[in-house]
């Protein structure tokens, strides 16, 4: 079994225990405030570093390239309040703009 | 009533559709990071919570072990456990159902349902299982196709979904950044994992920002 099953397996075993559990255990014991920020906080703080690491990284390194465009269209629809789709879109054509004709 | 009814239905239906759409996002974010077009759809099958989702192809993609990748998506996935608590009351269902239930908590199921507070315990039921089904299948299709899609590809680069897929992190959590400290928290959190990407292993950068959240949390 190749690390691409593992982590599909791996993750979907790990997401539906974390959903249950939150079905099965009594409601006080996750319902305290700095739990509740903690919980707030966690996606914060990974997304961004997920977004910082897949726009400048290659591996290892890292690097600038077209998808630093792409990012910055981003940014730049979500300021002005665009949908998700339109988001991702925007930054995907941004950048196989800079990529295929720069 | 049956106003009523509608309306909650109308409220999961439309944002089954609008989420489910993003699904084409993800096949495609799947795919362009090595998973083939089945682990694409077994992943929105059987994790089915977006961002968790999103974070495994991501880590795996650039470089990280499956322990990261997992580890990560799991962190993501706490947050569901936080919504079962509040949703199990509210359902009180037991065996299959509650394993059912289980599966399809997710921010929007969650959402629709609190959302539908005013309209009374009934409808939040309403809202919570036709937004969860409704996601599901949207969700599924969609996946389905953006992975299809991006394979008939090629070279992702020249279709920009390498730069899809950090949008997509974005798109994500920009609508989490409401107070100055989750901004200051998240450009800190993206400094932090860039300056240690070339020193620690792929996917400990992305991991090691769930400690700082953790810390920041519990020190306030």
């Amino acid at each position: 079994m190749n690390a691409y099953w593992i982590a599909t397996i791996g993750t979907s075993v790990i997401a539906f225990l974390l959903k249950y559990s939150g079905h099965s255990v009594p409601e006080k014991w996750l319902s305290h405030p700095r739990i509740q920020r903690v919980n707030t906080l966690i996606p914060i703080a990974l997304l961004s570093a997920l977004v910082a690491v897949q726009s400048f990284s290659e591996k290892s390194a890292l690097m600038i390239d077209q998808r630093l465009v792409g990012l910055s269209v981003a940014m730049l629809a979500l300021m002005l309040k665009a949908p998700f789709p339109v988001v991702v879109l925007s930054a995907a054509l941004s950048s196989a703009a800079v990529y295929n004709w720069l | 009533m049956s106003r009523v009814v509608s309306a909650t239905f109308r409220d999961s239906l439309s944002v089954s559709l609008t989420v489910g759409a993003y699904g084409v996002a993800f096949g495609a974010a799947a795919v362009a990071n090595g998973f083939s077009v089945i682990q694409s759809c077994f992943l929105s099958l059987l994790t089915f919570s977006g961002a968790s989702q999103f974070a495994v192809v991501g880590v795996i993609g650039a470089g990280g072990t499956s322990i990261s990748a997992i580890t990560t998506a799991s962190l993501l996935g706490l947050r569901n456990a936080l919504y079962g608590v509040i949703m199990a009351p509210r359902l009180q269902v037991h065996g299959i159902k509650r394993a059912i239930a289980a599966h399809i908590t997710i921010d929007e199921s969650t959402g629709v349902a609190l959302g539908q507070e005013v309209r009374g315990a009934d409808q939040m039921r309403k809202g919570f299982w036709y937004t969860g089904i409704g996601v599901f299948i949207f969700w599924n299709l969609f996946t389905l196709a953006g992975a299809l899609g991006a394979q008939a590809m090629g070279d992702i680069r020249a279709f920009g979904l390498d730069s899809a897929v950090p949008a997509a992190f974005l798109g994500l959590v920009w609508p989490r950044l409401k107070k100055n400290s989750d901004r200051a928290l998240a450009v800190g959190c993206a400094l932090f994992a860039i300056a240690m990407t070339p020193i620690l292993p792929a996917g400990l950068p992305i991991i090691a920002t769930a400690f700082i959240a953790i810390a920041v949390g519990l020190r306030k």
